[in-house]
């Protein structure tokens, strides 16, 4: 069987005590920015959560979940090098800027120096030279979301996921940061996986797919 | 957790149906029971283990009733709250004597009053602290159950959060205790029942407390057991064993009791609220119930503050208000004699206390991996040991022990502080840890990290301040610990508890005040260090400044 590059949701199904709550099979590609909507209580969340392997175990999923070919379904979160970013930053509040980029970065990257370095360089990309010290709590919503976008990229991940991104910021900035990251991704030749309920984050995307309501469909 | 409890209970059963080969009792039967009936101060001894217990339980729950209805969300309330924590910290032992030095003939009450307003020029020959009817034992146990309540109740607001009921009642034309009578205590009493249970079990049994305030004809039924289990007459161990039985029965007859009297206010309760009375008179309640609440603080920390005076004490003759002098003098004497106990208590707390937050920990964790949830049977079984009274289990306990080899030892102490310790430390960590934000743990999980250091780099740091809380807890539970200390050690493991204990007999105030200070201190300490060290790790982590 031919490698296939990207995201596939092979056939998944999850259910909550014998009825269906989300049933999908599709791919995302390479670059390409799938957009899944859906009204609230349509288990938006409960897909994202089964993709990263958080699902509460009330629920009961089938199917396959591949990453490049890979089969991650049984992995545990932290091996299936999928990167997500929630509603919030969700930068530790404890760590300076730095330390949480720091947190991300692989550790092959090897020597203080040049770990140090490549939390700067990151920072720098998205124009947070110098924040590297301060602590996160001190951070516009705005620069707190671009701190943790770099925070996953550190590690390296071969899909993202964003559930409902920057839904704390105002319009004007919202969009913005979402351009940002999905440039970013489709840089890296990432596939990512959008989900709201925001017409404006959909359309940002290169495909739309609905879960629930009356469009329940794949 | 269950396993100590009915290894002690079983322990118990053969002693009291006459069966101790060790001591040469090899006829079972119901001979130890007829003998402990035929003791003259039986039916005494029962009645005020009874009597002690449920007043003051009632009186405890009725006080913290009271002053949430009235004052919670008010200013005063929070001058209550942060009482809470200091009030909570002051052991057992120290606050009993705190109090006897402050209601006594010749304590500051008195003085206080003396002679401009009751004319007497010597202490009147009166008979407060110890009385027969067990008064003072009461008011002590209330000074220091009530804030247990408290604390209780506000963890458990903490998920109620009652404020909008409060204001739809008012709205409706409640007024503030009616509609907090109303519409939140109902609700509040099923998160706290257990805690209610535990101070009924703990009053009804309680040694050291009732040792020093409670009366000595008879004593109650717990100190008897006690004096028993320590009696150079092997064959009263018997009678001992017999007595604890009794004791954990009668501890099983009054929760039965109460849980008569729940479901008997309910009736009423509910008849109540249908007939819709506003009770808006119910106000005149607000400065009676801020009144009560400062009073029982005041009687700790003015005890304490009675224990200090003493401990520095010359001369101090009635009734003058303060001693002639301050003197370092008691310090000097008993501060050589203070020191090996005063390590002791401080390496056991530190041991039990570390057991108790390693095991609490696993265990919090292991919920969380496995996505499990503490049952309510699960909660019960974590309150056993508190829900069994010491007294009726501890002696088997030690029997067993003492057949097992295994006692007199200061790791037979820490094992036994370790099944007090863990429910308190389990039950303090326990709400902030499921409710950090799991969503974190899922981010660094993303990221790469691998459970334990998603674990130990970040959700441990995040709950720095929660968890030194808890061992500061747990801490202040293992110094506290009387009987414990006393069956597991084999009475050869002096520490500040049981040495202030056996001070109580002999009534020599100044060395108490020495010992019931070291052991406040010994409990307090660690409440400050939980407070002052977050602060100076997280001084410049905004996100983590007001106790994550």
């Amino acid at each position: 069987m031919e490698l296939e590059r990207g995201l596939r949701l092979d056939r998944m199904r999850i259910a909550r005590g014998g009825a269906d709550l989300v049933a999908l099979d599709m791919t995302v590609t390479p670059g390409e920015t799938v957009a899944v909507m859906g009204p609230s209580g349509s288990g938006k969340s409960t897909l994202l959560a089964a993709i990263i392997g958080a699902l509460d175990p009330v629920f009961a999923l089938s199917g396959r979940v591949l990453l490049d070919g890979r089969d991650v379904t049984d992995l545990p979160t932290e091996e299936r090098r999928i990167g997500v970013l929630f509603q919030d930053a969700l930068l530790f509040p404890h760590l300076s800027v730095g330390s949480n980029l720091a947190f991300g970065l692989r550790r092959s990257v090897r020597g203080r120096a040049e770990r140090a370095a490549r939390v700067e360089a990151a920072l720098d990309e998205v124009g947070l030279a110098g924040f590297a010290g301060r602590d996160p709590a001190t951070l516009s919503g705005g620069q707190r979301a671009r701190a943790a976008l770099m925070r996953m990229l550190l590690s390296e991940p071969a899909a993202l996921l964003l559930d409902e991104p920057f839904s704390g910021l105002d319009r004007d900035r919202r969009a913005r940061t979402r351009d940002l990251v999905l440039d970013v991704a489709r840089r890296r030749m990432l596939p990512v996986l959008l989900v709201t309920h925001d017409n404006e984050d959909a359309a940002a995307g290169t495909r739309i797919v609905r879960i629930g309501g009356d469009e329940e469909d794949a | 957790m269950l396993g100590p409890v009915a290894a002690g209970l079983l322990g118990a059963l053969g002693p009291a149906f006459g069966w101790l080969p060790a001591i040469g009792a090899d006829e079972p039967g119901f001979a130890v029971f007829r003998d402990l009936l035929a003791w003259p101060g039986f039916m005494d001894a029962a009645r005020l283990s009874v009597v002690t217990g449920l007043a003051s339980t009632f009186l405890s729950l009725g006080l913290v009733m009271l002053v949430l209805a009235s004052l919670h969300g008010t200013r005063a309330f929070e001058a209550v709250r942060r009482l809470l924590s200091p009030l909570l910290a002051v052991p057992h032992a120290a606050a009993a004597f705190g109090i006897a030095f402050l209601i006594a003939p010749s304590g500051w009450i008195a003085r206080a009053f003396s002679p401009w307003a009751t004319g007497w020029e010597r202490p009147p020959d009166l008979l407060i602290v110890q009385d027969a009817g067990g008064l003072a034992l009461i008011a002590g146990l209330v000074a220091k159950e009530a804030p247990f309540l408290l604390l209780m109740s506000l963890a458990a607001l903490g998920q109620i959060r009652p404020e909008r009921e409060v204001l739809a009642a008012r709205s409706l034309g409640y007024g503030r205790e009616a509609a907090w009578l109303k519409a939140v205590l109902p609700r509040l009493y099923a998160q706290i029942r257990l805690p209610v249970y535990v101070v009924l079990a703990y009053s009804m049994s309680v040694v050291d407390v009732a040792m020093i305030l409670g009366p000595n004809t008879p004593s109650t039924l717990s100190v008897q057991v006690v004096r028993w289990m320590g009696d150079p007459d092997l064959a009263l161990r018997l009678r001992a064993a017999a007595g604890a039985l009794v004791q954990a029965g009668l501890v099983i007859g009054a929760l039965g009791l109460w849980r008569l009297g729940e479901i008997a206010v309910r009736r009423f309760g509910l008849r109540l609220i249908a007939r819709g009375g506003r009770g808006r008179s119910l106000r005149v309640l607000r400065p009676v119930a801020l009144g009560a609440g400062l009073l029982s603080g005041a009687a700790v920390i003015l005890g304490v503050a009675g224990l200090a005076i003493w401990s520095v004490a010359a001369l101090w003759s009635f009734p003058e208000l303060l001693p002639d002098a301050m003197t370092w003098r008691n310090w000097a004497r008993h501060g050589p004699g203070l020191a090996e106990p005063a390590l002791r208590t401080l390496g056991i707390a530190a041991a039990a206390t570390m057991i108790a937050l390693v095991l609490t920990i696993g265990c919090l964790e292991a919920e969380h991996r496995r996505g499990l949830r503490l049952t309510s049977r699960g909660a019960w079984v974590l309150y056993m040991p508190l829900l069994i009274p010491q007294v009726a289990f501890l002696p088997g306990l030690q029997t067993l022990m003492v057949a097992g080899g295994l006692t007199g030892g200061l790791g037979a102490v820490i094992a036994a502080h370790v099944v007090f310790v863990l429910p308190y430390v389990f039950l303090s960590l326990g709400d902030p840890f499921r409710a950090w934000d799991s969503r974190l743990a899922t981010s660094a999980a993303a990221l790469g990290a691998r459970p334990d250091r998603v674990l130990w780099a970040v959700r441990m740091p995040m709950l720095l301040a929660p968890g030194l809380t808890a061992a500061a807890v747990g801490f202040a539970v293992s110094v506290g610990q009387y009987l414990p200390t006393l069956l597991a050690g084999g009475g050869r493991v002096a520490t500040l508890t049981t040495e202030a204990v056996a001070l109580a007999a002999g009534g020599d105030r100044r060395a108490i005040g020495v010992y019931g200070l070291a052991q406040t201190a010994a409990a307090l300490l660690p409440f400050l260090a939980a407070l002052l060290v977050p602060r100076l790790v997280w001084a410049d982590r905004r996100g983590l400044r007001d106790g994550a």
